[in-house]
């Protein structure tokens, strides 16, 4: 089984906001949920990058280790999915995570919160494959159509690459390799606890 | 404890439910699929051929889910910028419910920023304009489709039958199809005016005119995809990364492919200019200075392409006479660049080639616009970067069609497909549309008017309020009928105002009511104002152009919603109640109100020879669309042999010669003599003149040949310059011999009275142009490009300041041209620019303020702020400014500010964006927001259900006067404003 994973080629963004809106779209996302976004550091100045950020999809996720109710889990295919049903969004989830991924609807006053809601590698959630029920909850589930996530796959500059990690680790050393630059596979060392050698 | 996906999914698969629904579907992801979805595939970075596959997803017991099964795939252009994405949209028992990444298109392969990625909600937005509106008593009013048509009509014809047809504005839109666009012009010629324009007027008007009087076509020359072939990309006066997204995969590739130098010069350090290798930061306005000071460096060192100028270019002397001034000294003190840095890049340019110059509104959008663009051709011509792949000038127009719409004459200045609008230009049109030319005649004021100009988009506000008699046509403009286009974007709003309430009549055909309707109500409006619901371009099928001149089919994605018509089938509806529909419609197939797109597109392919879009038949555009994975990534050609494309170039970039039975691929590079005519090559165009007499100092003059001087095209038979094919010069090769009987008898009837006079644009049977491609030769010619573009307010491109410019100090040496009459309306820019230095102007708005795009909005915005996937991102109007100026002003970074213009007591309020991005003294917004004006929020003004999410102050509320004398252009790149916290 492939270890599906993302990376971000921070030498390629260029904050075109493309998988945050194919994200959107795929999954009619409501306005205040953003499963992915772009963080650009250095603002204006030289040396701006962007990187492009959802959940990543974590080694021993941290997430999964704090939830108090076992909701989170990882697939086969190394992608860390959450049950709604089960999630009673006590939030955390979100401080455990290192990128910020988790996102809670507000759902009344005082700021109560609604169940978790955060990136599914477009992979849906527990209930069957592309039903009705699971598109409501998790949105599509591209990976059992045999597809990628739609953020990667339509990335304005190919920047942002989803699909077995071995794969892309390899795609981004040929890159930078032939360009003679790179700033690192972001968020791997945290993510997978590896970085890609180049 | 929950159980693992796999388990669960061979259990739901043993089950056999979902099994039986995934027959025939994706059996997984093989290596090809998964390397492109990866990214990979077509660039030179896939030598994957040694990568272990064991790793890759083996199949996936899986189907496609039964929410998308059953779903229709149909493909449509991304409607948002001139790169031309393909956009792949499921459609389900009539709706469009998803988008996928579109492959197998060359130009994005799966790609799209922002915009291209959430156009389905454009479509479904419930935001939208459902049924026509009209204001009354201040009041909107639903009407119905029949009524608004007739009342509109009825006016219209009031206002034709009192002040003549120029009193009433069409108002067109680089969003319609080529054929929306064609039919809008057309409009305008069988209702009798030249005052039909649409948005290149205010994105690359000055492109074209400068451009095409320096090589004949005022076109980007390559490609996006050529730019992969670089070895110095410059990029000066656009920002790609936002303006043009998907354009940056080919730059950034090719920059990583090429090690290739990625030069920026611009006075914000730009998301583009985050990538450059080097980044250049000028002064804004001093483009000009800039360039010429290359040039200065080149011609110093000896770098100059001797023997590319000698063959191809005029006016080499006269333009290092200018250049000479330029010493780098004078152009720091005027543009702020060291001139060690300008050595650098000119070195670049001239030595590390092929080198290719990209540009945007950067450089269009001043009242220097077309010299700026000339004096960028010109320091291509000087280095030989052009006519060859990774060379040129790549010119990133604007929206997805404005390219077209240019090419099909919605326009004030041409007929279509660049004719003019002479008399020869007419009948040549009468006799495509098959009317007579004394009726198109009577449709006008005078023959007179009928062969002038119209009068800009720009200043259509000021020939509804100037004097009559300053506006030189039988009355100032009573009425506006404007489908597809924003007011926002143009710039002196608060005179705008004036202009909207002193209308009769404003129709605004759109899918959303636009500023047109805010500001209209705001400037007091009650009545005599209309809102039709206009469908999206993928409720439409029909061609569009994207920037590299590819023509792409789009299919109709889904059929109009609520009450929308399309473009098409109002100019329908209003050339029936004008009672010319019969006429105008003669030749184009009319079912229920709607003109067959295909129809209209073989009337253009019949007429369209000057510029090469006779070969374009919608079968060939269509087979494309279906083969777009033949067509390599690179060159973008179909291999030979391909039953259905084989050797076309993808889109059959203009000019596609001959009839579509010849057969021409295209011309992916324009100008490149290395290729045989009918392999896409190409020389430059001889359109002004074979010979030019030249005064020498002794007071004698000597006649010098405007014709290539042994350049040609591969395989030319003639093997040096030549003029333009006609009949006669046919005959004088003996190649007459070649036409047909039926060719001759066409050329006959073109003209009975001269057959020989008629040339390969006018000759409607394609005779000419067949004969002279046989003969390996361009229809055209075989001429040189002008660096004296002779005719052109500044023959030899001269620094002029801006209007208003913070260098008062420059302006004696450096004066705006005199004032002057152009384009039917008087032109004060010399008159105002010496007011501004007269009353201090720069002391009271000491910063300099220019604008721009944002990824997530396009043009005027309301459509895109009205989608909530793209207005979440950016939910307020602000201005950038830098920290050094902010501090002097005590500004915060996220404040509320207040901003004055230097014109109309302008002021607008927003936030502060304190960066560093903007140099001191600049400041910067973008141009998508309105309805805000002057610190008010016009939300109420919009009928209900129809605002925009997000709404605020429009850049052109603070922008101020000044017009390009060669095309109108209006000047919102450099203006001067203060700034205060509010």
């Amino acid at each position: 089984m492939a270890r599906m994973k993302f990376l971000c080629d921070a030498d390629r963004c260029i904050e075109c906001n493309a998988c945050v809106t194919a994200c959107k779209n795929e999954h009619e996302v409501p306005w205040g949920i953003n499963r992915r976004r772009v963080v650009t550091i250095n603002d204006g100045k030289p040396g701006e990058r962007s990187v492009s950020m959802a959940c990543m999809h974590c080694t021993d996720a941290p997430c999964a280790a704090v939830c108090p109710v076992n909701c989170i889990y990882t697939t086969a295919d190394g992608v860390v999915l959450h049950s709604k049903d089960l999630c009673i969004g006590c939030g955390y989830c979100f401080y455990a995570c290192p990128f910020g991924a988790p996102q809670y609807p507000k759902v009344g006053n005082f700021g109560s919160r609604g169940k978790m809601d955060k990136c599914t590698y477009c992979a849906g959630g527990p209930e069957a494959d592309g039903s009705r029920e699971e598109y409501e909850k998790y949105g599509a589930n591209r990976l059992a159509e045999g597809k990628l996530p739609l953020c990667a796959e339509m990335c304005s500059t190919k920047s942002l690459l989803a699909g077995d990690g071995e794969i892309i680790a390899q795609i981004y050393k040929e890159r930078v390799m032939k360009r003679g630059y790179g700033s690192g596979a972001w968020g791997w060392k945290t993510a997978y606890r590896e970085t890609i050698e180049s | 404890m929950l159980i693992k996906r796999t388990q669960q999914r061979s259990q739901i698969a043993s089950r056999g439910s979902i099994a039986a629904g995934m027959a025939g579907q994706t059996n997984g992801l093989d290596r090809r699929t998964f390397l492109r979805r990866s990214g990979l595939a077509g660039g030179a970075l896939a030598a994957l051929g040694t990568l272990p596959l064991g790793s890759v997803r083996t199949a996936k017991a899986a189907a496609a889910g039964p929410l998308t099964s059953g779903a229709t795939v149909r493909k449509s252009i991304c409607t948002h910028c001139s790169v031309g994405c393909t956009v792949t949209a499921e459609v389900l028992n009539g709706v469009w419910i998803g988008q996928e990444p579109s492959w197998e298109s060359p130009i994005n392969r799966g790609s799209h920023c922002a915009k291209g990625a959430s156009v389905r909600e454009l479509v479904h937005s419930e935001r939208r304009l459902r049924y026509p509106m009209k204001l009354v008593g201040g009041q909107w009013t639903r009407v119905s489709w029949d009524t608004a048509i007739n009342e509109i009509g009825d006016k219209l014809l009031e206002i034709r039958q009192k002040s003549g047809p120029d009193s009433v504005y069409w108002l067109g839109s680089a969003k319609m199809t080529n054929e929306g666009s064609y039919l809008f012009r057309k409009l305008g010629a069988f209702w009798g005016t030249n005052n039909t324009d649409h948005q290149a007027r205010i994105c690359h008007s000055t492109t074209v005119t400068g451009v095409a009087n320096t090589w004949g076509y005022g076109a980007m020359t390559n490609s996006f995809n050529d730019i992969r072939n670089a070895k110095t990309q410059i990029i000066m006066g656009g920002n790609p990364a936002e303006a043009h997204p998907v354009s940056l995969q080919h730059l950034l590739e090719g920059k990583e492919l090429q090690k290739a130098n990625f030069v920026v010069i611009d006075p914000r350090l730009t998301r583009t200019a985050a990538h450059a290798t080097e980044y250049v930061r000028m002064r804004p306005g001093a483009d000009i200075p800039v360039l010429y000071g290359m040039m200065w460096h080149i011609l110093q060192n000896g770098w100059e392409d001797k023997e590319f100028i000698k063959q191809r270019v005029y006016g080499f002397d006269d333009l290092r006479k200018e250049v000479e001034k330029w010493n780098p000294e004078e152009v720091e003190r005027v543009s702020g660049v060291p001139g060690e840095q300008l050595k650098r890049v000119a070195k670049m340019l001239a030595t590390e080639k092929p080198a290719t110059l990209i540009w945007a509104m950067g450089q269009t959008q001043k009242t220097v616009g077309t010299a700026n663009v000339r004096a960028s051709c010109i320091a291509l011509l000087l280095t030989g970067n052009v006519g060859a792949p990774g060379t040129g000038a790549n010119i990133f127009r604007g929206h997805d069609n404005v390219q077209g719409a240019t090419d099909v004459g919605l326009d004030i200045v041409t007929l279509p497909f660049y004719y003019g609008l002479a008399e020869g230009a007419w009948k040549h049109w009468a006799r495509v549309w098959e009317v007579d030319y004394e009726f198109l005649q009577s449709r006008f004021d005078s023959k007179q008017i009928m062969e002038t100009p119209g009068i800009p988009l720009t200043r259509w506000f000021e020939a509804v309020t100037l004097p009559r008699e300053q506006v030189a046509q039988k009355d100032n403009v009573r009425a506006v009928f404007v489908q597809g286009h924003a007011s926002n974007s143009i710039t002196r709003i608060p005179e705008s105002l004036k202009g909207l309430k002193a209308l009769e009549l404003l129709v605004i055909a759109d899918p959303h009511p636009t500023t047109w309707a805010s500001l209209a109500v705001e400037a007091g409006r009650r009545d005599g104002l209309y809102i039709l619901p206009v469908a999206t371009q993928f409720e439409c099928k029909g061609s569009r152009v994207a920037s590299n001149r590819s023509l792409q089919w789009g299919e109709q994605i889904v059929k109009p919603v609520f009450e929308s018509k399309d473009d098409l089938e109002v100019t329908y509806l209003m050339a029936k109640k004008f009672g010319f529909a019969d006429k105008m419609f003669k030749n184009i197939k009319v079912e229920n109100d709607v003109p067959e797109a295909e129809d209209i597109l073989r009337e253009m392919n019949r007429g369209s020879w000057s510029t090469g879009y006779c070969g374009q038949s919608p079968e060939r555009l269509k087979a494309h669309m279906k083969n777009q994975a033949k067509f390599d990534f690179l060159s973008m050609r179909a291999p030979k042999d391909d039953p259905e494309v084989g050797g076309d170039y993808y889109g059959l970039p203009w000019p596609c010669w001959g009839k579509p039975e010849v057969r021409h691929p295209g011309t992916p590079l324009l100008y490149n003599t290395n290729l045989h005519v009918m392999d896409g090559g190409g020389t430059f165009r001889p359109r002004f003149g074979l010979e030019r007499e030249e005064k020498l100092p002794d007071g004698t003059t000597r006649k010098v040949s405007l014709l290539a001087d042994g350049s040609y095209s591969k395989g030319s038979a003639i093997q040096d310059g030549y003029p333009e094919f006609t009949l006669a010069s046919l005959k004088k090769l003996g190649w007459d011999t070649d036409l047909t009987a039926e060719e001759m008898a066409t050329i006959n009837r073109v003209n009975p009275a001269n057959p020989d006079a008629v040339s390969w644009s006018l000759d409607l049977s394609g005779g000419i142009q067949r004969v002279a491609l046989m003969h390996g030769c361009v229809p055209y010619g075989n001429g040189k490009a002008r660096m004296n573009a002779f005719g052109l307010p500044d023959p030899i491109p001269v620094h002029r300041e801006p209007i208003y410019t913070p260098r008062v100090d420059l302006v004696s040496k450096y004066p705006t041209l005199p004032d002057a009459k152009q384009f039917r309306m008087p032109n004060i820019g010399f008159s105002v620019q010496k007011a501004a230095v007269e009353r201090g102007i720069a002391k009271q708005f000491p910063l300099v303020l220019s604008s721009g795009r944002l990824v997530e909005y396009e043009g005027g915005g309301e459509e895109t702020r009205t989608n909530p996937w793209l207005a979440e991102l950016q939910q307020d109007m602000f201005i950038e400014i830098n920290p050094g100026d902010a501090a002097d002003r005590g500004i915060k970074d996220g404040g509320w500010v207040w901003v004055t213009g230097a014109e109309s007591n302008s002021r607008a309020r927003m936030k502060a964006l304190v960066t560093e991005r903007v140099g001191k003294g600049v400041a910067w917004m973008p141009f998508h927001f309105g309805g805000w004006y002057a610190g008010q929020d016009l939300r109420g003004n919009y009928p209900k259900g129809t605002d925009p999410i997000v709404l605020g102050e429009s850049a052109n509320t603070i922008t101020t006067y000044g017009y390009d004398p060669a095309t109108g252009m209006q000047e919102p790149k450099v203006t001067l404003c203060q700034i205060a916290a509010a």
